[in-house]
């Protein structure tokens, strides 16, 4: 079983570099980096065999067709001609009834498919997604992610960055956040969520209060400028009391509420926090 | 450990075919503009001009320009192919895929020269038959005409690959040939043997690169030199020899390509 890995990082922290570096595109200033235990310069053939990259902007030799640039991508990997997986790969990617069209007469949501096609052509373990739907219109998106969901299942390890905060949120397993250059962080999707997130609680009071009582003053409550709802916030983290308590506090304290409602902090919330205290 | 596990055969040929596909889809560009423009010269030169001069070392003009003219198609063709090559996925971005790929620098090298070099020998041959229509043709060394042949290609080949990586527009991509390598095969000796120019020109001819190559290639025609074989052959292999050393180096560094 392989894994998404959704790496996030306002504009110029260095996602496409590091990537680039990753795959050989860029040399590196510094440091060393592995691809399941092969380094990248002594042993670049090994690593770089693992590897299929999805760059940002759409390159593409515009006068070959979509069958031989799909087939001369897995002979440049060294991969032994396979008609048959090639035709697979196309047809998983609904390219397979342009498999004779020039590439420059493809709309730009075939040409972002034709270069996945070309990144899964040599069969990579590690596949990079470098902001593969900007751009891209939803139903070509939700189609993407169905595919990648798939190679997961299939045990490829996907690496993708992206703008779309919801789209990590929806399909990352881990998340890692890159600012100025450094990964700040590294974590499950969910324990980051868990541990960093914030969640609110939502009273609708049955009769609007005035003012918050002193009694309550421990839990900094926010009460809504018409006096009908009080809002509760707290995290894992927070040394604040419970919600058990403040519903107790609340009975005691004769203030009585209509409805309930919770909100988790979601994932964009999260990362702009980090990205204000590394600042 | 054999040849096609310490190499990426595959990748090699993948580049070579592409390279080599190319040409024939553009063919008109590729092949009938040098076979047209080569007609032109014979036409101009050898029929109008020929005309007029007799022979230069007991060979008639027309026959004399020969090797002159594959050379000239050859230098800027071999410079042209190869510097396109490699800088067109510069420019389109699609050399991220090169970059990205378990190939190393010999094989890139091998690839996009053995292409741009092969098409340039395809050409010479082409203007070759050509000019066997125009003027009777004589060829005393066969092997040696092939090895300049071959020689020349793969230098210039090597040197347009230079051209290309370090070109960052299109202007710069033209302007070594343009400047530089028309001039010098004009000037070296095409059209005309560089004994019969003064002193003082003939002497300063002598640092002109393309002299060796057009003399030695015309020695293979006809027996007939203007500098020895051994001097046209050595500066031949030393022109590729600097070739190599700055492709070397650009690999060694990244220089243009990963940076």
């Amino acid at each position: 079983m392989g894994e998404i890995f959704a790496l996030l990082g306002p504009n110029g922290a260095g996602k496409t570099t590091l990537i680039s570096i990753v795959c050989g595109i860029v040399n590196r200033s510094s440091g060393t980096v592995t691809v399941d235990g092969h380094d990248i310069t002594r042993d670049y053939r090994a690593a770089r065999n693992l590897i299929g990259l999805v760059p940002q902007e759409l390159t593409i030799d515009a006068f070959e067709s979509v069958w031989a640039t799909v087939n001369y991508s897995r002979g440049l990997f060294g991969k032994p001609a396979n008609p048959a997986f090639v035709e697979k790969v196309l047809r998983d990617l609904s390219l397979w009834d342009k498999k004779d069209a020039k590439a420059i007469t493809l709309s730009g949501g075939m040409k972002r498919r034709l270069m996945i096609a070309k990144a899964l052509s040599h069969e990579p373990r590690v596949l990079f997604l470098d902001e593969p739907t900007a751009g891209v219109d939803v139903e070509l998106r939700q189609d993407m992610w169905a595919m990648v969901r798939r190679l997961r299942e299939d045990g490829v390890t996907i690496i993708l960055t992206t703008h779309y905060i919801e789209e990590a949120e929806a399909m990352a397993d881990r998340v890692g956040v890159i600012n100025r250059g450094e990964i700040v962080l590294v974590d499950g999707k969910a324990e980051l969520m868990r541990k960093l997130g914030r969640k609110r609680l939502m009273l609708e009071l049955r009769a609007p209060l005035a003012s918050i009582p002193e009694t309550f003053s421990r839990y900094a409550l926010e009460l809504s400028p018409d006096g009908g709802q009080l809002t509760y916030t707290y995290d894992n983290q927070s040394e604040r009391p419970g919600v058990a308590s403040l519903i107790r506090d609340l009975e005691a304290a004769g203030i009585q509420f209509r409805d309930i409602d919770t909100q988790n902090s979601s994932l964009e919330e999260i990362f702009v926090n980090l990205l204000r205290q590394e600042a | 450990m054999n040849l096609r596990a310490a190499m990426n055969l595959r990748a090699v040929w993948a580049i070579y075919r592409v390279e080599m596909a190319r040409a024939f889809r553009t063919v008109l560009q590729s092949i009938i503009s040098p076979v047209i423009s080569t007609s032109l010269y014979f036409v101009v030169f050898g029929s109008a001009i020929g005309s007029r001069i007799t022979e230069i070392d007991g060979i008639s003009y027309g026959a004399f320009i020969v090797p002159g003219l594959i050379m000239l198609s050859l230098l800027t063709q071999s410079i042209s192919n190869a510097s396109f090559a490699i800088y067109f996925p510069k420019f389109v971005g699609s050399i991220y895929e090169l970059l990205s790929a378990p190939v190393s620098y010999l094989e890139i090298v091998i690839a996009y020269v053995g292409g741009a070099a092969t098409k340039s020998i395809i050409l010479g041959l082409i203007i070759l038959a050509t000019a066997s229509l125009f003027v009777p043709l004589h060829i005393e060394h066969p092997v040696w005409m092939l090895a300049f042949l071959v020689l020349t290609a793969v230098t210039f080949s090597l040197f347009g690959f230079i051209i290309g990586i370090w070109a960052k527009s299109f202007e710069q991509l033209q302007l070594v040939p343009l400047l530089i390598i028309t001039p010098l095969t004009f000037l070296g000796g095409s059209f005309y043997s560089i004994n019969m120019l003064p002193d003082v020109w003939r002497t300063v001819t002598l640092f002109n690169p393309v002299v060796y190559l057009i003399s030695g290639f015309r020695w293979s025609f006809y027996g007939k030199s203007d500098v020895s074989v051994g001097i046209s052959l050595g500066m031949t292999v030393v022109f590729l020899l600097i070739c190599i050393a700055i492709v070397a180096w650009i690999f060694r560094t990244g220089y243009r390509l990963r940076n």
